[in-house]
């Protein structure tokens, strides 16, 4: 494990280039931890100052230091992406591995109930449930309700997978072999599967931060825990553009691309080494003479 | 084949004919890096033969031979991680003696199917799917036959009929016709210019034994009316006597023995193709036959000395230590092998 | 009378193509009959070209597609009333399959001797790892190879010779009366052909394992069977001892399957060379 991040690192640019993004994004969000300032207080700082060596990224108009203020913000963006990506796969996995491989009625049920979630619209649904749920509305709720909506699409392409899988020959003597469909599943179709699920995790959470951003600028979430989204929400509430304080926007959008194009750049560099045909062609094997 | 077919082909042979195709110490090995680790697979390391004109010869092999490789690079057909190391590929079409292999893109193409064509494997892998056969004969031939009209199309029709096909079969679609149709389809297109030399790749590996009968005597047939040079390469030694006039047994990227087809598989020399040849099963025979030993080395860390050493009964101290040279062993018979008598070796 | 190792009576298999409104149907097998005696292990061939059938009624004989009419009973057993995680096991214990591609038939990505220590584990009597390391060593040896050459090695690794004797080997842990072998030797070198149809002769005589031969090439149907069964488009076209039909085949279609091998007839010159 370590020698592959150790080679890839060394001779895949878009890895080195997705990880160093990746990295400073994750080290902001860990910066949160020494954050002189708590996330909820305001006026704790003169509002509306340029960057300068007192505040790198400026103060917002409502009185919080941006720099330290978004080292919150990108951390609670960054635990909700993870925590959709993690529920949503593990459905994706296990509807989709189970349906491809046993098929008949097993995969007709699930797949119907499947294509029933892929149909529902999201954004008026997420809208539905704030407007429901109101003050209730916490992050878990979010990510559950939006981890249960997100694994449909991908469940579709990890059955159409598995069931290539099923047909081939290792796949029978396995099963001769005495291996149970859990263990079948698990240990032998899994490395299989695993490219997919990476760069579906990836796009996953790039999705789910994307719709979680826009939903909080929107206003549609709870705007005092502090995130991404609740900054520019914030900032478009006291007209920042116009009031010519760019800092407390540009500086989360800046930070928010960063985590998408590293995410991105990583799933795609790490796709290619953990596809089975290239691993075997690394390990020596393919290729006639 | 009879005792009068033979001696036909013995009396082609008599005169020594000039040869079509040499290729003289020929070295082809991938190259690859990956994450630092350099690989190189030695898969054509110092082959030395020629065909003749007029003549078909055969090149047998298993896998990890390199006969994949060789053919890839006769054809001109290399790509990365694919590299000539060293050695010509000399056809007597191409102007100025260039090896094929150093040629420009411009030079093969003038020669590529009007004086050098091939029969592949899958007939699929030239036949475009989604194009009737008709097309795949204009996209192929039309240029070094002036053109796409009526003459052209009524010479495409008299060619077919010599494989046996009938002119509606130009206006199907490939998955439309059986598979030794399709393949039958392959052989018109690779010699409807009448070209100077044609490669097959197990040209009938995939087909049923009844049809692959028929087909390799139609090849036959035209090569004898074209008077094309025919390289055939196949893994099946049944198909080499059927058709070739000399063949060649290549075994760890090197040529260990080529012969007149009949002197081979009467008088073999190298232990691995008297051991190929005496463990064919034949219907009406009993004997018990044997496996070989071991297995066909690994082109990316060959044995030293000799390949066949480590499966070989005759293996002596030189064998581990040196590379035998193909030698002349009688006339028109060649061996590598230092087991011979007066060679060293043990016995 | 003890019932037969494995019986098939009319049996057929169509597939169906095409849409809700315009199947065809195809029959892949159409009306096969033949028995194979228990206690009397041998060697049943049955050959065939692309398209005849041999395929489809060898995966029925594995269970693994199922008879559109008639049954197949193995050891008394109907084939078709296995339901359940314990009888499947117990029907896997009886046959188990080799398979056409020896590098296909394991995962490329998992190392070989997981499968044959499972398959000692589950079917053979060994219950700890320790017993199937033996047993797998064991079963190794009499296919020609030894645990030592495959432990923690990938498919990659070895040669198709040596994989599909490591496919044997794993199907012998098993302990089963039949064995249905389907191509085995197609894709492995013609050198090490011979070994491995040597060794389904060893399986028969000194394991008392009957054998189901599936193979396109009839010199080494002649080489190696007691029985012989020729298809053709699913149908049966002659069957019987397998000497005596390759010998002198009475239907026209075997006739022209024994006139389509190529055999090398060469005569001495008595002139040049």
């Amino acid at each position: 494990m370590l020698t592959t991040l150790r080679d890839l690192l060394r001779y895949n640019a878009q890895f080195r280039i997705g990880a160093i993004l990746v990295v400073s994004v994750a080290t902001m969000a860990g910066l949160s931890f020494v954050s002189p300032y708590s996330p909820i207080d305001t006026f704790v700082v003169a509002p509306d100052m340029p960057p300068s060596p007192a505040h790198p990224f400026g103060t917002t108009s409502r009185g919080q230091d941006v720099f330290w203020h978004l080292t919150f913000a990108i951390r609670n963006t960054l635990a909700f992406g993870i925590i959709v990506a993690v529920l949503s796969r593990a459905f994706s996995l296990t509807i989709g591995l189970l349906s491809g491989y046993k098929g008949g009625w097993t995969d007709r049920v699930l797949m119907s109930i499947n294509d029933t979630f892929i149909v529902i619209p999201l954004f008026p649904i997420l809208v539905l449930f704030y407007f429901v749920m109101r003050d209730r509305m916490s992050w878990t709720a979010l990510a559950l309700i939006m981890a249960l909506l997100g694994w449909a699409y991908d469940a579709r392409l990890i059955r159409s997978l598995a069931m290539s899988l099923k047909t081939r020959e290792f796949t029978h003597t396995a099963v001769f072999s005495g291996m149970s469909t859990r263990e079948i599943l698990v240990r032998e179709h899994l490395p299989y599967v695993m490219p997919i699920v990476f760069s579906t995790t990836m796009n996953n959470m790039n999705w789910s931060i994307g719709l979680e951003v826009t939903l909080s600028v929107l206003g549609f979430t709870d705007i005092n825990a502090p995130t991404i989204g609740g900054m520019i929400y914030w900032a478009n509430q006291h007209t920042a553009m116009v009031a010519g304080v760019w800092w407390w926007i540009a500086f989360p959008v800046v930070l928010i691309v960063m985590l998408f194009i590293g995410l991105f750049l990583l799933a795609v560099s790490m796709n290619e080494h953990i596809d089975p045909r290239s691993r075997l062609q690394r390990m020596g094997a393919g290729g006639g003479t | 084949m009879t005792g009068a077919a033979a001696l036909a082909i013995d009396a082609r042979q008599a005169v020594p004919a000039k040869a079509v195709l040499r290729v003289d110490g020929l070295k082809a090995y991938y190259r690859s890096r990956h994450f630092g680790v350099a690989r190189e697979v030695r898969a054509v390391d110092g082959v030395t033969f020629e065909v003749r004109a007029n003549e078909i010869y055969g090149l047998a092999g298993e896998s990890s031979s390199g006969k994949s490789t060789l053919i890839k690079t006769i054809a001109a057909a290399m790509r990365p991680p694919l590299e000539v190391v060293d050695g010509t590929v000399g056809f007597s079409f191409l102007a100025g003696g260039t090896s094929i292999t150093r040629a420009t893109s411009a030079e093969v193409l003038a020669i590529r199917w009007r004086n050098l064509s091939y029969i592949m494997q899958g007939s699929m892998s030239v036949l475009n799917p989604v194009r009737r056969v008709r097309r795949s004969f204009e996209d192929f031939a039309s240029r070094h036959m002036g053109g796409k009209g009526a003459a052209f199309e009524a010479r495409v029709i008299d060619h077919l009929a010599r494989v046996k096909l009938d002119a509606n079969v130009l206006d199907s679609y490939p998955h439309e016709l059986s598979g030794g149709m399709r393949q039958r389809v392959a052989i018109a297109l690779a010699t409807i210019c009448r070209p100077d030399f044609v490669i097959a790749d197990e040209p009938t590996t995939a087909l049923d034994v009844v049809v692959q009968k028929d087909v390799l005597g139609m090849i036959r047939d035209i090569q004898r009316e074209i008077g094309s040079s025919l390289l055939l390469v196949t893994h099946d030694l049944g198909v080499h006597a059927y058709m070739t006039d000399r063949l060649a047994i290549m075994y760890g990227g090197m040529l260990v023995e080529e012969a007149r087809t009949a002197d081979l598989f009467l008088t073999p020399q190298h232990p691995y193709t008297r051991h190929l040849i005496a463990s064919l099963p034949r219907i009406g025979d009993d004997t018990p036959r044997a496996g070989l030993s071991g297995s066909p080395p690994n082109l990316a860390a060959p044995p030293p000395g000799c390949r066949f050493h480590p499966r070989c009964p005759l293996a002596g101290d030189r064998c581990r230590r040196e590379t035998p040279a193909m030698l002349v062993h009688a006339p028109d018979h060649r061996v590598a092998c230092f087991a011979l008598s007066g060679r060293g070796g043990t016995a | 009378m003890s019932a037969p190792l494995l019986e098939l009576a009319h049996v057929s298999k169509t597939f169906g193509l095409g849409g809700l409104f315009s199947r065809r149907r195809i029959p892949a097998v159409d009306d096969v009959d033949f028995a194979l005696r228990a206690g009397v292990p041998e060697i049943f061939t049955i050959v065939g070209q692309s398209g005849s059938g041999k395929t489809t009624l060898a995966r029925m004989i594995l269970g693994m597609e199922t008879p559109t009419s008639g049954s197949i009973h193995l050891l008394g057993q109907n084939l078709a009333h296995i339901h359940g995680a314990g009888s499947r096991k117990l029907f896997m214990g009886a046959v188990q399959p080799i398979f056409q591609n020896p590098f296909e038939a394991f995962n490329p990505l998992r190392e070989l001797d997981h499968y044959l220590f499972l398959t000692a584990r589950r079917f053979g009597d060994a219950n700890d790892q320790q017993r199937a390391r033996t047993s797998t060593d064991a079963a190794m040896r009499q296919v020609g190879l030894s645990l030592v050459e495959v432990a923690g090695r990938y498919p990659h690794e070895l040669s198709g010779g040596q994989l599909q004797r490591t496919a044997i080997a794993r199907a012998m842990l098993a302990k089963p009366k039949l064995i249905v072998a389907d191509e085995p030797v197609s894709m492995v070198d013609a050198s090490l052909r011979m070994s491995i149809v040597n060794l389904f002769k060893t399986l028969r005589d000194e394991l008392g394992i009957s054998i189901i031969y599936i193979t396109h090439d009839l010199a080494t149907a002649y080489y190696i069977s007691d029985r012989i069964m020729i298809m053709k488009d699913g149908r049966v076209v002659e069957s019987g001892d397998a000497r005596v039909v390759l010998a002198a085949p009475q239907h026209a279609y075997s006739r022209q399957l024994k006139d389509a091998v190529l055999v090398p007839h060469f005569k001495v010159q008595t002139s040049e060379s």
